[in-house]
């Protein structure tokens, strides 16, 4: 059942790229509460630090630009798993695992930074809808990491072959839409300040 | 009779576990090449981005020039590098969908509510 | 997904793999365990939910008891509050939501023609899930001290958990972290079932079954299951802004440094909106299958009554703030939803003419299932016409957290849900336990149910207009209350009662020695073609579909007055072939154990955030084995 070769369904479509996708359109909503939340409440921080004093925009926009490489890296890792080649998968897998574990840590910093400054969950209205919004969007960074590392660990063991460049893909997919979030909040939060 | 039969589909040899999408709604599939430029318009576009951020003469115009921007952004991403546009529509109406959807509830909470929109 | 290990199995994995071999017998404790069959997973929901039915049941009458006089003294206000939120919490999340399941669960493989759903061990997830949720949010019942000196733990800030009341300083005590994470738990189960019936009924027809040959309930299932899919991830974010604020000082709804209590009561009825037509169109979905059989006449109207389906889904997320008209939204907003309200009466309208036109000039069958139909279609009117006086401004203005809101709900979801769903369970009880339920405990169970359910309800409404308040534990003699209160619970115990009757009609079903036909209705789905109770494979040959209703077209054609004339040969003389069709060598999914493995980590991890972060730990790793399992392990061997 979960491994309907895309021929025998109505659609024409695997299952489970299928689930993918549904599961990604579910994520915009979850996404979208978060955002929705730091933008009601921007600039109706009653008390500081406020974005102004915080933000390193140098930064930050370096670890964006670091998560959209790492897109890039993920697309080359699944061109080369279908076109059969598995040492050029093995390398772009796991170029893009550490690209998103460096994001991952700089976010790390960046949060360690603002909470020695003064910010945390509990300080203000910023600190609160910053630090969940950010929060969750990383946390979905490391489990996508913890996803390619795996992928990783089965290519090494000559498990993902060109016939299971599916996993691949499905694993892009979720990749990419955790770097479009990305794009959202970066220029939503950081640069778009009141 | 199974269903690929129905349909009149006789499976490709060697087709094994792939999906295979019958229907692509474009014609050329990108390469590798093709993403490394779409990647170097990311970085490119980021950096524009960031300029426009801190000249201060455009800061008028700060809003509307970044929200297209990173709407590029968002685009180049999803329809080439998640595929979007060259694969089956339906996943498009689903993810489209999901979009237009929280961006409506949303711009409707945040009015009723007084919030900042952008 | 990976190929088998190619090395010598540790001892570990050799008596696991053991294990999986004896489930797939079908017999054991193990097998249930383990199991994906839709169809036993179907059954657990609905036993579980049942039992649920049982527990929430317990809670309304306890409520009842206490309001049934002035001044009552059954329960104390701290009590009260408690009972009340898990009254509610339990029949909307662990009843109505779950039987849905059960029927999604053991209907859309047959009535599509396939095997089972697209994912089934996912499907068994959300079954452990549901489960683990269910206890772990009962479980709050016991943290409050001597429960038997009634001290209770449980929630007390009512289903709808509004801040600011339900922030840590004005709810100290763990009952609403339990009530916030059992709901999110809840959330995984239902999201993972509604992404798996998306992609079975998208996926997974047999050869022939277009999406408008397809059974009405298919249908509302896909169409529920968009709703949860979108739906469910707004209150997912406002549980956890609700958690954030109590477990780590958040200011989400902290008014002291800017937040807004109303933030919360958007997301909440973003979601609890769309919520009540998850709750209503899978069992409207029920009622569009009995209608016709019992009729002996096609679902009048068939396309319109799936464009008006999708027509709710669509307009249930523009009307959300109907709730929310006394919170001072401001005139338009507030006209604004007025009118998206009243609109959405048009679609369900359409139902119900279709339904009646259905009935119209059939030959009646009058069977248990049909009264509960039939049932279905007067309560529900009722109470969906209350529902437009509630969309009016001005008198929502006076009819808010009035025992007019309490009784209009339930008339919807009582009336409603659960009369459908029991019109389901009557139907579809032979084809998955291979007995009838007796038909005279069967109408009796209705009349005592559908007496006792307008004795306990219409009199809210009159409460309620002159001025009953809700979510109250007691009144004062004198204001007018007394004598509505005690038939109310009169009442109250009569559907008690009935309950009852429908548990010794089932205790007895299991004793009797008849054995039901595959198609003891004449039905029209392919579901009757098969045997009952269904072999595991569910069809030895994948059927070719050629019209909706197909089965029906096997069994009949038309004379020249349009009336049904058997063919001979067709129905369940294929039934007879089915039950000698074993052996087929029909591959189905191999049962496994990481489902509930997977399930059980989610509940570890809520008691941790509760109770200690260690907890938490253990908690993710259970999750973490549990879903690395599942993944390397090959889904059929």
């Amino acid at each position: 059942m979960q491994h309907s070769p895309a021929l025998e369904t109505n659609t024409g479509l695997d299952n489970r790229k299928l689930l993918m996708w549904l599961f990604l359109a579910s994520e915009c909503l979850f996404f979208g509460s978060l955002i929705a939340a730091y933008l009601l409440y921007r600039d109706k921080s009653v008390t500081g630090p406020y974005p102004e004093d915080l933000f390193d925009i140098p930064f930050t926009s370096v670890s964006a630009f670091i998560l959209l490489m790492s897109s890039v890296t993920m697309v080359l890792a699944l061109a080369a798993v279908q076109r059969g080649d598995q040492h050029g998968l093995r390398i772009w897998l796991f170029t893009t695992a550490f690209l998103g574990i460096l994001f991952v840590s700089g976010q790390a910093f960046e949060f360690t930074e603002f909470n020695r400054e003064g910010l945390s969950l509990s300080t203000n209205l910023f600190g609160t809808t910053f630090f969940v919004l950010t929060g969750f969007h990383g946390a979905h960074v490391t489990v996508g990491v913890l996803i390619l590392l795996s992928l990783f660990v089965m290519a090494q063991r000559g498990r993902l072959t060109q016939a299971e460049s599916l996993h691949v893909e499905l694993a892009g997919l979720y990749w990419h839409f955790v770097d479009i979030v990305w794009i959202v909040i970066f220029t939503l939060v950081y640069l778009i300040q009141p | 009779m199974t269903l690929a039969e129905f349909r009149g589909i006789k499976p490709a040899i060697g087709e094994g576990g792939q999906a295979a999408e019958p229907v692509h709604r474009q014609g050329a599939h990108p390469g590798p090449a093709e993403y490394v430029k779409i990647g170097l318009t990311l970085a490119t576009v980021t950096a524009v981005e960031v300029a426009v951020y801190y000249i201060d003469a455009l800061s008028d115009v700060l809003v509307p020039i970044l929200v297209v921007l990173s709407a590029l952004k968002f685009s180049l991403v999803v329809m080439w590098f998640m595929h979007l546009k060259f694969d089956n529509r339906l996943f498009s109406t689903f993810f489209v969908g999901g979009l237009i959807l929280v961006a409506a509830l949303f711009v409707v909470v945040l009015a009723t509510l007084g919030g900042a929109l952008v | 997904m990976a190929r088998a290990i190619e090395q010598k199995p540790s001892p570990i994995l050799e008596a696991l793999r053991r294990l999986r071999a004896d489930a797939a017998s079908y017999r054991g404790i193990w097998s249930w365990i383990t199991t994906v069959d839709h169809k036993r997973i179907g059954i657990m929901y609905g036993v579980t939910a049942l039992a649920f039915f049982v527990l929430g049941g317990i809670e309304a009458l306890l409520l009842r008891l206490q309001l049934s006089t002035p001044n009552g003294e059954v329960l104390n206000p701290d009590q009260y509050n408690r009972i009340f939120t898990m009254h509610g919490t339990t029949m909307i999340f662990l009843v109505v939501m779950p039987l849905s399941a059960a029927f999604f669960n053991l209907l859309t493989p047959l009535m599509i023609g396939a095997r089972d759903v697209a994912f089934p061990r996912l499907n068994a997830f959300s079954y452990w899930v549901f489960l683990a949720g269910g206890i772990f949010m009962n479980a709050s019942f016991f943290t409050g001290g001597n429960i038997l000196q009634g001290e209770l733990g449980a929630p007390d800030a009512g289903w709808f958990g509004y801040a600011p009341l339900t922030l840590s300083r004005f709810s100290p005590g763990e009952g609403v972290d339990f009530w916030a994470l059992g709901l999110l738990i809840l959330g995984v189960s239902s999201m993972a079932a509604g992404f798996n019936f998306i992609v079975t009924i998208l996926n997974m027809r047999a050869p022939g079954m277009t999406l408008f040959r397809m059974p009405l309930f298919v249908w509302m299932t896909l169409v529920t299951s968009f709703l949860i899919i979108f739906a469910m991830p707004v209150i997912t974010v406002a549980l956890f802004e609700l958690l954030f604020d109590r477990l780590f000082d958040a200011n989400f709804f902290n008014v002291e440094k800017g937040g807004t209590p109303l933030l919360w009561q958007h997301m909440f009825w973003l979601f609890g909106h769309p919520e009540v037509y998850i709750l209503i169109l899978p069992a409207m979905g029920i009622v569009s299958e009995v209608l016709p059989t019992f009729s002996r006449k096609p679902l009048f109207g068939y396309p319109f009554v799936v464009f008006s389906g999708i027509a709710i889904a669509f307009m249930s997320w523009g009307v959300w703030a109907h709730h929310m008209y006394t919170t001072g939204l401001g005139a338009v907003a507030n006209s604004a939803f007025g009118v998206s309200t009243i609109l959405i009466a048009i679609p369900t309208g359409v139902k119900i003419f279709n339904w009646l036109a259905t009935l119209w000039g059939g030959s009646i069958n009058l069977k248990t299932p049909l009264y509960f139909a039939v049932g279905f279609i007067a309560m529900f009117t009722i109470g969906g016409l209350t529902g437009v006086t509630h969309s009016i401004v001005p008198s929502d203005y006076q009819q808010q957290d009035t025992y007019y809101i309490v009784s209009h709900l339930h008339q919807v979801l009582f009336g409603g849900a659960i009369f459908g769903l029991f019109a389901g369970i009557y139907y579809w009880y032979p084809k998955f336990t291979g007995k009838m339920l007796y038909e005279g405990l069967g109408q009796l169970q209705f009349w005592l149910m559908f007496i006792g359910f307008n004795v306990t309800f219409q009199p809210m409404m009159i409460l309620g207009l002159i001025g009953m308040p809700r979510r109250i534990y007691s009144y004062p003699e004198g204001q007018g209350f007394d004598t509505g209160n005690l038939v109310a619970t009169v009442g109250a115990f009569m559907i008690a009662f009935s309950v009852l009757i429908f548990i010794i009609n089932v205790i007895a079903t299991a004793r009797r020695k008849e054995r039901a036909e595959a198609d003891p209705w004449d039905g029209r789905t392919l579901e009757w073609s098969l045997p009952s109770p269904v072999p595991p494979y569910n069809f030895a040959e994948i059927p070719t579909v050629h019209a909706l209703d197909d089965f029906w077209h096997q069994k009949y054609a038309e004379d020249e007055r349009g009336r049904p004339v058997p063919v001979v040969a067709g129905g369940s003389g294929e039934a007879e072939e089915e039950e000698h069709a074993e052996g087929h060598g029909i591959h189905m999914p191999s049962p496994s154990f990481f489902p509930l493995i997977s399930a059980l980590g989610l509940p570890i991890i809520a008691t941790g955030l509760i109770y200690d972060p260690a907890i938490v730990a253990v908690g993710a790793a259970v999750l973490v084995v549990g879903i690395y399992g599942w993944a390397l392990e090959p889904a059929t061997e």
